[in-house]
């Protein structure tokens, strides 16, 4: 897809899905450098520069964690995190302290491929500089300039938190969003540890943009972890 | 018998005490004595000849210690024997040969002959007496032929010094005899015994030979050999009652006759206690023997109390239940306790002499038989020429003075308000006013101001308001009335007083004891660790006797550890346990308790050379440990009433120990069995549950890499390759659920709970789901405007998706699955619902248990865990799960959320 093709830096401790992942990159088209343990991973992202890091949280010498913190001293570009299924809260750190997204172990490749694209998207977006301001979704649009949101055509009247809410998470299309990152943007970094807010205000916007709010189509829920806006590409 | 029981049903106490002196007897040795009439019947040499015979029976058999005879015969048969080295002990100069008892511990035989049961060890030995000796061989599971004279039976002993002349010191208590498994009597006819004392056969020490050939005399002889003869009959009876009690053989069962003896502290209460024996023995009944220390008696003097003391316990050794009462009347004391015993017969000795105050006042005797009802007295003479101990008249106490002083002044009082009444007062009521004062100071100081304080009012009121004034004639005789009546008021007063005191002093003495017992077993049965029982029982010990303590408790081995050497290894001593400086020797002592179960040292009869008794920790089943106590004042310990009061209380906390040592060892056990219990059905269903996937990865895999290019169509090789990916996927969901059991299993659930909106769950959960959920019908109902409620996201995320795929498991594919959430009663309820086959028959509760599965040879796997890990949730969340059949029909799991937090700290 990418071309050039897109270089990927894989830090996993576990040979065989190294082994399988590396071959699944370089089937689609990625060019994969592996490492087997985190040192190893932070040098050779300092001297690949890749334009994505796959990162395994559980590493033998160094924490997960550690490694997005020192990555994310220097390095800009999407990180994204596997995880065994029991870390919530790892997840959750590895988002705050600025990982892109997560996968959970284990994971089909298509799932990998998908949030693959949407991190190199948005790479591509903000190198670009997506300031048109206009997002157009399959039959919603959110128009910045105007701040206006029409849904098929009709105007859908969101208050301005509402508002504010569907825009931190229709500008990262795709892109799962902690519930603290979401109350910093949109209510302030006073208000971090106030997740109810995010519930009513989700709720509501559900119900004015969503079809059927129990079974949503845009605004999907990350249990533990926080919201993302579907990626519909 | 003074009460025959009506049914011939064993007691169940006897029977009890039977299963335990049987077992007892199991691992004991059995002990037979060969018992004579005296020295000479030919004891040793009997002995000696029973061992032979076991010996050619092939029984291993050793001569532990056969007094030197000097006789060819005696000689001849102990050579066949392997004889133990006696050991050597010095003593005032002389070179004694002794029997070595760890010697023939070490050497264990089967069966050891030991000479002369009643005789006494030098000090330095363990024990002061051989009998000692003996029970331990016995404890030890070695079985012993002894010998033994009639006259050396401690109950015997008067009578055999009355008959001989001669009293001998060394006894064997007769509980021990009675306790002997076999009694031989070497029977010989004092003629042919004379004859053989003659011919030189009978061995005697030189220089005790004058005083035997006195003691030889045929007429002893006969009263000896009647005597041994009839304890022997009492034996064999005794067994035969035994016999009888043991099969019920009816007739037999009547309330033994219950003897109580009454001691003093007069040289005559040794002779009564023996008699006591004698008679209670006669008539197959218990025996108790008492002694009421009245306020007269506690100002005995030391060597007095000593001998009292001394008597009572040889009369536990004798086999009576002793009892150190205090009171102000000894017969009211000894008579209460006599009907709370059951007592048949009291036993007195005869005051040696009537004194003019007996005469005047009802002696004991005379009391005791007023008030004895139905219980016979019985009254036995003292010995000629022996005179009671003089009891001590009642010291006057030193600082009276002052007492008579304060009476006099209370007259003084009462006649200057007299003086001020007279014009209004008649003398009638001028009298009250004295009478006040000589009721004031009876009450307030005894008999004998009171009596100064009468005779001083009486005169005072006669000369100063009585006419003729100012002269002690008396011109009406009736004020001699007043008089009278003035001076027996206050010696009534003062007498009730004094007893009132007295009686109040014996009570907080009674009670302090009960109190201390009783606050003991409070604290025992409050404290659960072993180290809180220790001090428990620690603090209450010393609170009671004083000085220092210790409980030792032996290690794995069953060696009694040295709380000390704790300290001088460099280690902390455990918790609740103080230092105790055991001194070198003394551990063997403890040790010595602890193996034997009874207690040494201190005012024991083993191992008494030391200045610490060591008390076993006797609990139900086994012997816990060790009191190391070294009293403050060491008398204390001679008091049979402390002394029942420290092993009441060091019993008490040795079963509290065992208790506490039971009850965790159970707790582990059942953990232990539960935990395997779980671990095994997880195996077999693990097994049974990932073979299945198993299996077809394998075959699916190893299909595709055995195909040639091309060898394989297209559509197989996908359908092979699904089939991989779904049963993977499958497997990935059973470990999934097994990791949530054991993390719940591990630290229970630990909640994060944030304000949840239900809806946001549902839509979160369906979408995971859509794979499963592809060709199926899902409704969804969420009531509108639900509040938020507090919950674990993540875990409420995984009740759904446990509860769905359930659904979706167990019903055909193609069938609806209905979602609904309301609020009702503060409460969220959610409802899963399908249209499957329903519940299966039976307990629907028993679905969320674990491993459970609705159909044991359901295809759809899942170890049944998916129902239980819900449960677990729901719990945790303080809410409710059921399942029940769907109105027309399929299931339906509902499980309810509480709307409100629970107060903090009541999570799960």
């Amino acid at each position: 897809m990418a071309d050039p093709k897109a270089s990927v830096v894989l830090i996993e401790d576990d040979p065989q899905i190294r082994r399988f992942l590396v071959a699944a990159l370089e089937l689609h088209g990625y060019a994969p450098h592996e490492a087997a343990t985190a040192n190893e991973g932070l040098r050779l992202v300092t001297s690949r520069q890749p334009d994505l890091v796959i990162l395994d949280l559980g590493l033998p010498d160094l924490s997960g964690l550690e490694v997005i913190r020192r990555l994310r001293e220097w390095y800009t570009r999407p990180i994204l995190v596997l995880s065994a299924r029991t870390r919530e809260q790892d997840k959750v750190a590895a988002l705050d302290l600025g990982a892109d997204d997560y996968l959970t172990k284990p994971f089909g490749i298509d799932e990998l491929l998908a949030r693959l694209r949407v991190a190199l998207r948005h790479l591509a977006g903000r190198q670009s500089g997506d300031a048109d301001g206009r997002i157009e979704i399959d039959g919603l649009v959110i128009d910045a300039g105007a701040r206006r949101v029409l849904k098929r055509g009709a105007d859908v009247h969101l208050t301005p938190r509402e508002y504010r809410l569907l825009l931190a998470l229709a500008s990262q299309r795709g892109k799962v969003l902690t519930h603290r990152h979401l109350l910093r943007e949109v209510w302030g970094p006073s208000h971090v540890e106030s997740p109810h807010y995010l519930r009513i205000y989700m709720r509501a916007l559900r119900a004015k943009i969503e079809d059927d709010p129990a079974r949503p189509r845009w605004l999907l829920t990350e249990i533990g972890v926080g919201y993302r806006f579907a990626d519909a590409g | 018998m003074a009460v025959e029981r009506s049914d011939a049903r064993p007691d169940p106490d006897a029977l009890l005490e039977r299963a335990r002196l049987e077992a007892q007897a199991n691992a004991r040795g059995r002990l037979k004595v060969f018992f004579g009439a005296s020295a000479g019947v030919g004891k040793t040499y009997a002995m000696l000849q029973a061992a032979r015979k076991m010996q050619a029976e092939g029984v291993e058999t050793v001569a532990g210690y056969i007094e030197p005879h000097g006789r060819p015969e005696t000689e001849a048969l102990l050579a066949g024997l392997e004889t133990l080295r006696p050991r050597q002990i010095e003593h005032r100069g002389i070179v004694l040969r002794e029997f070595d008892l760890d010697a023939a511990l070490h050497r264990h035989p089967r069966l050891l002959l030991v000479d002369e049961f009643a005789h006494s060890n030098p000090p330095g030995t363990r024990h002061p007496k051989r009998w000692q000796d003996i029970a331990e061989l016995l404890d030890a599971g070695i079985d012993v032929y002894t010998t033994l004279n009639v006259q050396h039976l401690e109950s015997l002993n008067d009578v055999v010094a009355q008959i001989t002349g001669v009293r001998v010191r060394e006894t064997v208590p007769d509980s021990v005899f009675e306790r002997a498994d076999e009694v031989e009597l070497i029977d010989l006819p004092p003629d042919d015994l004379i004859g053989r004392l003659h011919e030189g056969k009978v061995y005697v020490p030189q220089r005790a030979r004058r005083a035997l050939e006195a003691f030889f005399r045929k007429g002893n002889l006969i009263a000896l050999r009647q005597l041994a003869l009839r304890a022997t009959a009492d034996r064999v009876d005794a067994a035969m009652r035994e016999y009888r009690a043991r099969h019920a053989i009816g007739g037999t069962w009547a309330a033994g006759e219950r003897v109580l003896v009454c001691v003093g502290p007069d040289a005559l209460s040794e002779r009564l206690v023996r008699r006591a024996r004698r008679l209670a023995f006669a008539l197959h009944g218990e025996w108790l023997a008492a002694y009421v220390e009245t306020p007269r008696l506690q100002r005995l003097p030391r060597a007095a109390r000593d001998g009292v003391l001394r008597t009572l316990k040889l009369a536990e050794s004798l086999g009576a239940q002793t009892f150190n009462l205090s009171g102000e009347h000894v017969a009211d004391e000894l008579l209460a306790l006599a009907r709370q015993r059951n007592v048949s017969k009291i036993i007195v000795g005869k005051p040696a002499r009537a004194r003019l105050r007996d005469r005047l006042r009802p002696g004991l005797v005379e009391a005791l038989i007023r008030g004895s009802g139905d219980i016979d007295v019985l009254v036995v003479t003292s010995e000629p020429g022996r005179t009671p101990v003089e009891l001590p008249r009642l010291p006057r106490r030193s600082s009276r003075w002052p007492a008579y002083l304060l009476g006099l002044a209370a007259v003084a009082l009462a006649t200057a308000l007299c003086a001020a009444l007279f014009r209004v007062l008649g003398p009638a009521n001028l009298v009250m006013i004295y009478l006040l004062a000589v009721v004031w100071v009876a009450a307030r100081h005894g008999r004998g101001p009171s009596v100064l304080a009468a005779f001083c009012s009486v005169a005072l009121f006669d000369f100063l308001f009585i006419e003729p004034y100012f002269s002690f004639a008396v011109s009406d005789t009736q004020y001699l009335l007043t008089f009278a009546v003035m001076l027996g008021v206050g010696l009534l007063i003062s007498n009730l007083t004094a007893q009132a005191r007295r009686r109040a002093a014996v009570a907080r003495h009674r009670e302090r004891r009960m109190h201390e017992l009783n606050a003991l077993s409070r604290e025992l049965a409050r404290e659960r660790t072993r180290e809180r029982l220790v001090a428990a029982l620690r603090r209450h010990v010393l609170a009671m006797l004083g000085g220092s303590a210790a409980v030792l408790f032996p290690d794995a081995a069953g060696h009694v550890q040295d709380p000390e050497r704790f300290c001088t290894r460099g280690r902390t001593p455990p918790p609740g346990q103080m230092l105790f400086p055991v001194p070198g020797n003394d551990i063997g002592i403890a040790q010595w308790a602890y193996d034997h179960q009874r207690s040494a040292g201190l005012g024991t009869d083993t191992l008494a050379n030391t200045d610490t008794v060591y008390v076993p920790l006797r609990a139900l089943q086994r012997c816990m440990g060790v009191l190391a106590l070294r009293p403050g004042d060491p008398r204390q310990l001679q008091v049979p009433e402390q002394m029942h009061l420290l092993d009441m209380m060091v019993s008490q906390a040795a079963i509290a120990i065992e208790r506490s040592d039971l009850s965790a060892a159970a707790q582990r056990a059942s953990v232990e069995v539960e935990s395997e219990r779980l671990r095994n059905t997880l195996l077999s269903a693990i097994s049974h549950d990932f073979r299945t996937p198993l299996a077809t990865i394998i075959g699916a895999a190893s299909t595709l890499l055995s195909a040639t290019p091309g060898g394989i169509d297209e559509g197989h090789r996908q359908s092979l390759l699904q089939s991989l990916l779904a049963e993977a996927q499958r497997l990935h969901r059973l470990t999934g659920n097994l990791l949530d059991l054991s993390r719940f299993d591990a630290n229970g659930l630990q909640l994060e709970r944030q304000w949840l909106a239900i809806d946001d769950v549902i839509g979160a959960v369906l979408a995971q789901l859509q794979g499963l959920l592809e060709h199926r019908a899902v409704h969804v109902t969420v009531a509108p405007d639900l509040p938020l409620f507090p919950g674990d996201e993540t875990l409420l995320g995984q009740l759904l998706v446990n509860l769905i795929e359930n659904a979706a498991k167990h019903t055909p594919p193609g069938t609806p699955i209905d979602i609904d959430a309301d609020a009702a009663d503060g409460a969220l309820r959610v409802a899963v619902r399908d249209r499957g086959p329903g519940l299966p028959a039976g307990d629907s509760a028993r679905l969320f248990e674990k491993f459970q599965r609705g159909r044991p040879e359901d295809a759809q796997s899942g170890f049944g865990l998916g129902l239980s890990i819900a449960r677990a949730i729901v719990l945790a969340h303080g809410g409710t799960i059921s399942a029940s059949a769907r109105e027309g029909g399929g299931a339906e799991f509902v499980f309810t959320l509480p709307l409100q937090a629970p107060v903090a700290g009541a999570d799960g």
